[in-house]
């Protein structure tokens, strides 16, 4: 299930080229010796500590940069943020309280942060890590424009954009077929 | 939530602490009023059986929504938090992370946990469903499929569900003393639960060694002989029910070598080398070998046999009725519902696994509990669920489990098992050392 789903996914790869770059890489992980229970934290992509526990930060407002959300019910939602914090981290620090957003705080064990962007700012994003890439397939509602708002540093040239939260599961009651 | 609705709900709960510390003045509410004093006698009570992560959304779904709400949760164990204590491997703590939601949701004003209260023995589902004005039943799968093979039963077979309870340190799974003296282990299952089980048996134990896996397991992986790990699944590579992170680790793991069979992969040029055989063909019989120590697998239509020591059969977890009040599918192994509303019978929801069947990720059950609650509110909502009526909830529930000599453990009780754990593992350089025992968690937990 979960090869299919990464194969109908972004970047217009077919499917045969997709399992090769796939083979790739299992090739290249078997010859792998690096790798330790800390990758967890090594996943945070942004360089900032984080205290989930401290909501006091330093407010220069010179070094702020002002993003938008639109939540779930339409409504747009514009907050300031500093360059080098996640969007997640902004999330949190603002107090936005997305339903079920960030379950695993950002240590890329979910897909719960699952922000969709416009196509402009898309492209000015980070590159995706395999490890983003692995978790995003899972979200429901995936797009092109999709990011893990976990993986998604603010910078200058972010000023100003839109992130949309999508619904987390289908709202229309369903037949419920018992798929996960 | 937008920040100014956020706002708005804190200053609601405010006032309610106000109104109901003057309450014991007002004697218009009797009996019920003066006990949690933060809680109006009005509001409706929603009792939750299961502490685990479906029991936990619920719970923060409901509280969180309406001020108004006072939510109950009961567990079968004195400690709290379910597969995401005894389920997620001990190499992936960061999964673990939800507990932190959970403990907010456990120490918020209208919320209260029981443990060590047993629904269906110690207090039945009718004896709740007087007590409080809905009850939302998330208690999960007890259970594990069968395979319905011969020789399913024979020593060294072992479900996925006690091994991984084993290592993870569930009580009622401690002395499976499983043997590790083979070269060969058999993993049947190809989803997320098998490559946990294939990756402890692999792992270096120095990595291990860092985790919160069970001591005696870990002892116990030291010492094994398991070099060699299948994992067997009915179908092809594009049915396997793991997700990549998962098969990316498995790939990854130090100090081993994947394997997997070319002629599986159409389109994919090269020929990997990979120990994940993966059989199309049809069932397995697992047949014994000489003393029935040894076990031997045989596949039906195109057979081979593989020589192994070790089966742990992974292909899903079951639930169990717990009460017969309570409607039961024995076929699909569910609470036969609609959009969590236990047919038939009005006041009664289901949550998590115990409604949806033992599939998916915990952003899966987060979602579904999620559904559960705002079924449940909207049914508060259009009345159809009525909660005019005075309960006596947790209160109600007390004093049953009382004269039958139960004493629950509250949260704070826990946060003493907590500790104590956390404070073993520091000794050994681990996050925490469970503990293995029901009798001593109690102990420590009324000290």
């Amino acid at each position: 299930m979960a090869l299919m789903t990464s194969a109908r996914r972004l970047f217009h790869v077919s499917f045969r080229e997709k399992s090769l770059r796939r083979a790739e890489t299992l090739i290249s992980a078997t010859n792998t010796t690096l790798w330790n229970l800390s990758l967890a934290g090594q996943r945070m992509a942004c360089i900032r500590v984080r205290d989930f526990s401290t909501n006091t930060q330093p407010l220069r407002a010179d070094n702020k940069v002002t993003v938008h959300f639109i939540n779930r019910d339409g409504e747009k939602i514009s907050v300031k943020g500093s360059p080098g914090d996640s969007l997640l981290d902004v999330i949190i620090d603002q107090d936005l309280d997305f339903d079920g957003f960030g379950a695993c705080e950002g240590t890329l064990a979910c897909s719960t942060c699952h922000l969709i962007f416009e196509e402009d700012v898309y492209n000015k994003l980070g590159p995706i890590t395999d490890e983003e890439m692995d978790m995003l397939d899972l979200a429901y509602g995936l797009t092109d424009t999709s990011r893990l708002g976990c993986q998604i540093c603010l910078t200058r040239s972010l000023e100003g954009m839109t992130a949309r939260v999508p619904e987390s599961v289908a709202d229309i009651r369903q037949s419920g077929d018992g798929s996960s | 939530m937008s920040t100014h609705k956020a706002a708005l709900c804190k200053v609601q709960i405010l006032k309610l602490f106000l109104t109901s510390a003057r309450c014991g003045r007002i004697t218009r509410f009797h009996g019920v009023c003066g006990l949690s004093t933060s809680t109006p006698a009005s509001s409706a009570k929603v009792c939750i059986v299961g502490g685990g992560p479906a029991g936990f959304y619920t719970a923060q779904h409901l509280v969180k929504t309406r001020t108004d709400v006072q939510v109950d949760i009961y567990e079968r164990l004195p400690v709290p938090f379910g597969l995401v204590r005894f389920g997620v491997a001990p190499d992936h703590p960061e999964v673990k992370n939800v507990i932190n939601t959970f403990t907010q949701t456990a120490q918020h004003a209208r919320c209260s946990f029981h443990g060590n209260v047993r629904v269906g023995k110690d207090v039945t589902v009718e004896e709740l469903q007087e007590a409080y004005h809905a009850v939302v039943l998330s208690y999960g799968a007890e259970g594990n499929r069968t395979m319905g093979v011969p020789g399913e039963d024979l020593a060294g077979v072992y479900s996925a569900k006690d091994f991984v309870g084993w290592y993870n340190g569930l009580p009622r799974n401690s002395e499976l003393r499983p043997d590790l003296s083979c070269e060969t282990a058999v993993i049947l299952g190809q989803g997320n639960v098998a490559l946990d089980v294939a990756r402890i048996l692999l792992s270096p134990v120095d990595i291990l060694k860092k985790t919160d896996i069970t001591q005696h397991a870990l002892d116990a992986l030291a010492e094994s002989s398991v070099r060699r790990v299948l994992i067997v699944g009915r179908r092809g590579p594009l049915q396997v029910a793991c997700t990549i992170k998962e098969l990316r680790e498995m790939v990854n793991l130090p100090g081993t070598r994947p394997e997997m069979e070319a002629s599986e992969f159409e389109g994919i040029a090269e020929t990997l080398k990979c120990e994940t055989r993966l059989f199309t063909g049809p069932g397995l019989s697992v047949s014994p070998q000489g003393d029935g120590e040894g076990v031997r697998a045989v596949a039906t239509g195109e057979v081979e046999d593989v020589e192994c020591g070790l089966v742990i059969s992974s292909i899903g977890y079951k639930s169990l009725l717990i009460d017969p009040a309570v409607p039961f599918d024995t076929r699909k192994a569910i609470i036969p519902n609609t959009m969590g509303r236990v047919q038939q019978t009005a006041g009664l929801y289901c949550s998590g696994w115990v409604k949806r069947g033992p599939t998916g990720v915990i952003a899966t059950t987060m979602n579904d509990s999620f559904d559960t609650a705002r079924t449940l509110l909207q049914d508060i909502g259009k009345g159809t669920l009525d909660v005019s009526t005075v309960k006596p909830g947790s209160q109600g529930v007390s004093a049953l489990l009382e004269k039958r000599g139960v004493k629950p453990v509250s949260f704070s009780d826990w946060e003493k098992i907590d500790s104590e754990e956390t404070r073993r593992g520091e000794i050994k350089g681990k996050p925490r050392e469970k503990m293995l025992d029901v009798g001593e968690m109690l102990q420590v937990a009324r000290a």
